[in-house]
């Protein structure tokens, strides 16, 4: 079970347990995005078992190491095919997101479909993920913010009155409404 | 009133909140409608280039001619063409800025010299009051 939270990328490899008829079985790599290392080896079998004949117990890890992003200085689109199951079926889904990072992406993927789809971290299965060129993007939302020269103003702007505990205001009553135009 | 001060790419900002709040910087991407990328330039202002959501920043209205995803090197050339730092600390914002924090900072000799000016500057006010009420 995938727990939600800031998303890491580890590549993991891994093979069967090798014995005397067969000394060196192929080794199989895949690409998780987890938490952390544990849950990223535990997802390992949770996949491989459904694709090859082999589990924890009848296999080994060789290798499970953190990829990190190459380039984190500029914003990229990134396109992600996954698997959900919702109450009623299982469904393919084409996200795209624009962010700085992959796993970025990703963890605002997991946050999405728990928000738009009420979807737990632990349905949801990752397919695929690409870069994606401002031209080839599919959804609206991303096109709109990879276009050159965009701009737009920040309309009625509400100072957060919960984060830091600071106050709309310096005290604690005013007369005077608060202003929200800031050019 | 129509809105004059944009978040794009160029824009100079203002950083409200955070390890790197009461510095400014200048958008050199924009993620998506809640967070921009900005940079400082690092060795002019000292803002490492980071995304920051705009409810964390108050858009100013300096702008610097830049393409989007300007490395550091262009940044720094485009400031220095266009004097952007200087333009900032002439804004009224940037020194009332720079005001309040050397209010904050004032030590308490400081302050005392503080009241005896105003107290010249009032007596001053008072003395030409009275010539002029008479």
């Amino acid at each position: 079970m995938t727990v939600a939270g800031v998303m890491r990328q580890y590549q993991v490899v891994g093979r069967k347990a090798a014995t005397d008829d067969h000394p060196n079985p192929e080794a199989y790599r895949m690409v998780i995005f987890a938490p952390n290392p544990v849950i990223a080896k535990s997802k390992f079998w949770y996949y491989l078992h459904q694709f090859r004949k082999m589990k924890k117990t009848t296999g080994e890890i060789l290798d499970c190491v953190e990829i990190t992003e190459k380039n984190c200085r500029t914003v990229k689109n990134y396109g992600i095919w996954l698997r959900y199951s919702s109450r009623s079926g299982t469904h393919n889904m084409y996200r795209e997101f624009r962010d700085v990072k992959l796993t970025g992406a990703v963890s605002q993927l997991y946050d999405e479909m728990a928000g738009r789809h009420r979807c737990r971290p632990r349905s949801i299965q990752i397919i695929r993920t690409a870069t994606v060129g401002a031209k080839d993007l599919k959804r609206t939302n991303g096109m709109q913010f990879a276009k050159a020269g965009v701009k737009f103003p920040l309309p009625h702007r509400v100072s957060s009155a919960k984060r830091g505990q600071r106050a709309l205001s310096d005290s604690t009553y005013t007369t005077v409404r608060p202003t929200t135009f800031f050019g | 009133m129509p809105f004059t001060r944009y978040a794009e790419v160029g824009r100079v900002v203002l950083v409200n909140y955070g390890p790197e709040s009461g510095k400014i910087a200048t958008i050199v991407d924009i993620v998506d409608q809640n967070k921009c990328l900005i940079d400082g330039p690092q060795d002019i202002t000292g803002v490492v280039r980071q995304v920051i959501p705009f409810s964390r920043i108050a858009l100013t209205d300096l702008t610097v001619k830049i393409q989007r995803n300007a490395r550091a090197k262009t940044l720094k050339a485009a400031w220095a063409e266009a004097d952007t730092l200087n333009k900032w600390e002439a804004t009224s914002w940037a020194k009332k800025l720079a005001a309040k924090k050397k209010r904050a900072s004032l030590s308490d000799f400081d302050r005392f010299k503080v009241m005896v000016a105003k107290k010249q500057k009032s007596a001053i006010i008072a003395k030409k009051m009275e010539e002029l009420a008479a």
